[in-house]
């Protein structure tokens, strides 16, 4: 298999589009080579062992091919999309024992909330804007998005990891999340 | 609804990045139920996880995976479309809170802390950090001066208080640091009811003793 191919937001798309149009396993094999290695290893950063993380890649993708038709090709790219739906199982699965989902904003989105309403968020140029954005900042700032996002730090033992005050993981939080709310809106 | 008071940019991070804890995430999902604006940073924050994930470095997959996914995808179109969701328990609640409930807030068993303040405890996931609670405090009554020694966030539900930070009316959110502190009065005709997550119970526990200590002398 092509572990780790690249594959560009349009040909992510119009992969997602033909699993939720015509049911299309070749797409969805796609789709898999592009994200079951990175979603592997993002599983194992936040702590899976590789069994796990695989058995998580494996709902993830399945729950892929299930949401497909919900996803809604103006709001963000494919891999923001991913990227919930991997958040949310790992979440669900954490918390399986009380069925307490993760209460993700999809279900209970308002009309509002339809591509057309949020210029912010609809360039397909964003992507790109946004891995610039990313690598032009401090790496102090990097540190704490990677250790919440990556590896699923809270921001208090963000705190006691890099022995800095709460407060001051928290202005480097907000810092990152002003610059690179910057930089999309920009394009908008 | 007119909401004046929101989450910290900080929070809403961590809430996309799914690292914020358990009882807080429910707080922040209830108020993005009723905030646009803030539906939308979170968004915004949520690229930043799909920008993240494409630059991961792959990690090899075994080959049974992609065989195991593809026996178990069914081919039938997926009719679930967003929005359709039945919501169990009282419309006047955000949904995610009236999923967590499943009931109205009337029936609700209240267990009375000290005179004017009632609680009502959510149960959380085994292992979950922290402490989640409805919280009822009656007309006129203060919830004295303290101090918070970890972070807690509150979401007003109904009626209405006030304290230095302004007044909090129902979908505003008081995202308050350690050490902050403040001492709040329900100014609205009904009682004040608020969904609020503390991090740590033991210190919760604290704070539940410092607000009993002017009635009880603990």
């Amino acid at each position: 298999m092509n572990d780790g191919q690249t594959l560009t937001g349009e040909e992510l798309s119009a992969l997602v589009t033909a699993v939720a149009k015509s049911r299309d396993r070749a797409a969805f094999a796609r789709l898999f080579a592009y994200f079951a290695p990175r979603l592997k290893a993002f599983m194992m950063r936040k702590g899976a062992d590789p069994a796990t993380a695989e058995d998580l890649v494996q709902e993830t993708m399945i729950a892929i091919w299930n949401k497909a038709p919900l996803y809604v090709e103006g709001r963000g790219a494919v891999s923001t999309w991913v990227f919930t739906i991997a958040r949310n199982q790992r979440i669900d699965r954490l918390r399986r024992e009380n069925n307490h989902h993760y209460a993700d904003i999809d279900d209970y989105d308002q009309p509002s909330d339809e591509p057309g309403g949020d210029e912010v968020l609809m360039d397909r140029q964003a992507g790109d804007r946004l891995r610039e954005a990313l690598a032009e900042l401090p790496e102090e700032q990097m540190e704490v998005i990677r250790l919440a996002y990556i590896d699923d730090l809270a921001q208090s033992e963000i705190a006691s990891r890099l022995r800095l005050p709460l407060g001051t993981v928290k202005s480097r939080m907000r810092l990152a999340y002003g610059r690179l709310r910057q930089k999309l809106e920009v394009l908008a | 609804m007119n909401i004046k008071h929101h989450p910290d940019d900080a929070t809403l991070l961590a809430y996309a990045a799914g690292s914020l804890g358990e009882a807080a995430s429910l707080v922040v999902a209830s108020h993005l139920a009723w905030c646009p604006g803030c539906r939308t940073t979170v968004r915004c924050a949520e690229r930043l996880g799909g920008t993240l994930i494409d630059g991961m470095q792959a990690e090899p997959v075994s080959a049974g995976v992609l065989d195991r996914c593809l026996s178990a995808l069914d081919d039938a179109p997926a009719a679930q479309t967003p929005g359709t969701h039945t919501v169990a328990g009282d419309p006047a609640l955000p949904t995610p809170l009236a999923r967590r409930l499943g009931c109205p807030i009337s029936q609700v068993r209240w267990k009375r802390v000290a005179p004017g303040i009632q609680l009502h405890d959510l149960h959380l996931s085994p292992g979950a950090r922290g402490r989640l609670s409805l919280m009822r405090v009656a007309t006129g009554r203060g919830v004295p001066e303290h101090g918070h020694s970890g972070s807690e966030i509150t979401l007003v539900l109904s009626g209405s208080y006030t304290d230095r930070f302004g007044r909090f009316q129902p979908g505003d959110i008081a995202d308050l640091d350690l050490d902050v502190e403040h001492d709040l009065r329900v100014d609205s005709a009904q009682p004040c009811i608020c969904l609020v997550a503390a991090e740590s119970p033991i210190r919760f526990k604290g704070i539940i003793a410092r607000l009993m200590q002017p009635f009880t002398g603990i």
